[in-house]
């Protein structure tokens, strides 16, 4: 095999897995705007927060990884459980634009939280199992079994949301809370029990999200959120903010041009944060909503 | 007949406004009961104020005898009062199926489930035909159709309905009233809001008119029917 396709192959692995992290924080951003209208711009600190408590329940605690991780993605799920609760459902009925700059106010204290709590300098995140790191080779291209894992894990957890969404009684409320929510409890059904479940369930995806993240630029920092979780909104809304299709398509659309760039365009390689908004910036000027369209409230 | 749900002195405002200025209102079981009157007489609001859909509101509401003024939407519709809303507002997004699944969303009871699932497929034989379609997909009709079935679903002993036949062709408006009339045979209570005075006096048991937020006549629906007052304001006769 000739180098331009080994290049091609790994850079396609790449993609996957980039494109499925940038995909599973999207999913979080649109199912909250899905339900609520509102950007949950703590959601990339709460993935930065998932990080933290993986490390400290490995390395301050002494769980074996599996469980560390599982801790972590548990406890990630309660944090935004409680940002929905104390933060965001007294304004519910509130004008947007406060819920809005309260969801921006809970990012920054978050961020703040973790400098003053865990301490603003880059910790090493070198708490999983050394074999993540083994190399696996296709043809003549080297790739870390990592990168197969990220990618697993990523195509495991969207089975589950569909499964979630399709096949039980919460997933066809949380469906039908996105169009109408007077409706949706005029069915008997709790509004606030399907909301915070909403919170709960994005929150854990940041929090797998921010573990492979973090093992795959292996650091943990409090500003480590903003970057993917800044893409991982464009994907949202590059697939039209409130579907879940859109946010995997548009987290692996951002994935794919991102490397695919840089892998045959090395010479832009500085210019990598760029791509996203340009794309954000073209499919906007001739989609507006989006990739897919969302079900706008229905005119009566 | 007994009792089955007794509105006392309610009032609703919103903001600076009064919708509804201290109404009684009584619904015995098995019956139906109507609330006529033109728009913004406070009809949708008094709907609205059992279900607990208003944000502010005086006075009490018993159910069977006890006080729901302060249940959670979600507990009044798993208690057996069930709102057909106006406007129909079904899930576009979901199929006619889940559409109806979802009105059973309170209950855990399969076999009760399957039963008023089947009942609701007989009562609507065009709504089984679209079972697979997205609930956004169907006509009007359809659509009113599958929100009463919706409301059905739910068990409820008392339907409350706002405006079903709002914007529908003369045919189907028949057709809801018919309706109307079969899940009353099932010997559930109704109660009734409409503008369509005339099939709405006919077919009720008992009537209320409300005017600007107060009731000003009431009694059974025949006795309005033929009411001169009535005749003129609400059903455009001379």
């Amino acid at each position: 095999m000739d180098i331009g396709l080994n290049a091609l192959i790994q850079n396609i692995f790449n993609s996957l897995s980039l494109g499925g992290l940038y995909a599973l924080i999207a999913v979080g951003y649109t199912m909250v705007y899905g339900i609520l209208r509102l950007i949950n711009f703590a959601h990339g600190d709460i993935f930065m927060m998932g990080t933290y408590f993986a490390f400290y329940a490995i390395t301050a605690f002494f769980l074996p990884w599996y469980l560390g991780f599982l801790m972590a993605i548990l406890i990630t799920g309660l944090l935004g459980f409680s940002i929905e609760k104390i933060a965001y459902r007294p304004l519910r009925n509130a004008p947007r634009i406060s819920s809005l700059i309260t969801a921006i106010g809970m990012s920054f204290f978050l961020e703040s939280f973790a400098v003053v709590v865990f301490g603003g300098i880059p910790k090493s995140f070198n708490v999983y199992p050394k074999f993540f790191s083994d190399i696996i080779l296709i043809g003549q291209s080297r790739i870390p079994l990592l990168t197969f894992i990220t990618i697993g894990v990523t195509f495991f957890l969207f089975l589950v949301l569909w499964w979630i969404l399709y096949k039980t009684k919460i997933g066809l409320a949380m469906r039908a809370i996105s169009v109408d929510i007077p409706a949706t409890s005029l069915m008997g059904a709790n509004v606030n029990n399907i909301i915070s479940t909403t919170f709960v369930l994005g929150s854990a995806f940041a929090a797998v999200a921010g573990i492979l993240w973090a093992m795959k630029y292996p650091q943990v920092q409090p500003y480590m959120g903003f970057t993917p979780g800044l893409k991982a909104f464009i994907a949202a809304v590059i697939g039209g903010i409130g579907s879940i299709q859109g946010a995997i398509v548009g987290g692996f659309l951002l994935g794919f041009l991102e490397i695919m760039i840089v892998g045959f365009f090395p010479s832009l390689a500085g210019y990598r944060d760029v791509f996203a908004y340009i794309v954000l910036v073209v499919i906007l000027m001739f989609r507006p909503t989006g990739i897919f369209k969302i079900y706008s409230e229905q005119k009566v | 007949m007994p009792e089955i749900l007794k509105i006392e002195d309610l009032k609703v405002h919103y903001g600076v406004i009064n919708a509804i200025k201290g109404i009684n209102v009584r619904v015995n079981a098995g019956e139906i009961v109507t609330l006529i009157g033109a728009n913004g007489a406070g009809k949708s609001s008094t709907l609205n104020a059992i279900m607990n859909l208003v944000t502010s509101k005086k006075g009490k509401i018993l159910y069977e005898g006890q006080d729901i003024t302060k249940r959670s939407t979600a507990e009044i519709v798993k208690s057996g009062i069930v709102l057909v809303p106006e406007g129909r507002r079904i899930f576009p997004n979901l199929t006619v199926q889940e559409n109806l699944m979802i009105g059973s969303y309170g209950r855990s009871d399969k076999d009760g489930i399957k039963r008023d699932f089947d009942f609701v497929l007989s009562l609507f034989p065009r709504i089984k035909e679209r079972l697979k379609q997205p609930g956004g997909t169907l006509s009007g009709g359809e659509q009113q159709m599958l929100a009463i079935g919706r409301a059905l679903m739910g068990s409820p002993q008392i339907l409350l309905m706002d405006e079903p036949s709002l914007g529908l062709a003369p045919l189907l408006v028949k057709m809801v009233f018919e309706v109307i009339r079969k899940i009353k045979d099932e010997g559930k209570t109704i109660l009734l809001v409409e503008q369509n005075a005339t099939m709405a006096l006919a077919n009720a048991d008992y009537a209320y008119v409300l005017e600007t937020g107060k009731i000003t006549l009431e009694g059974s629906g025949k006795s309005l029917l033929a009411h001169e007052g009535v005749r003129k304001s609400y059903l455009g006769v001379k």
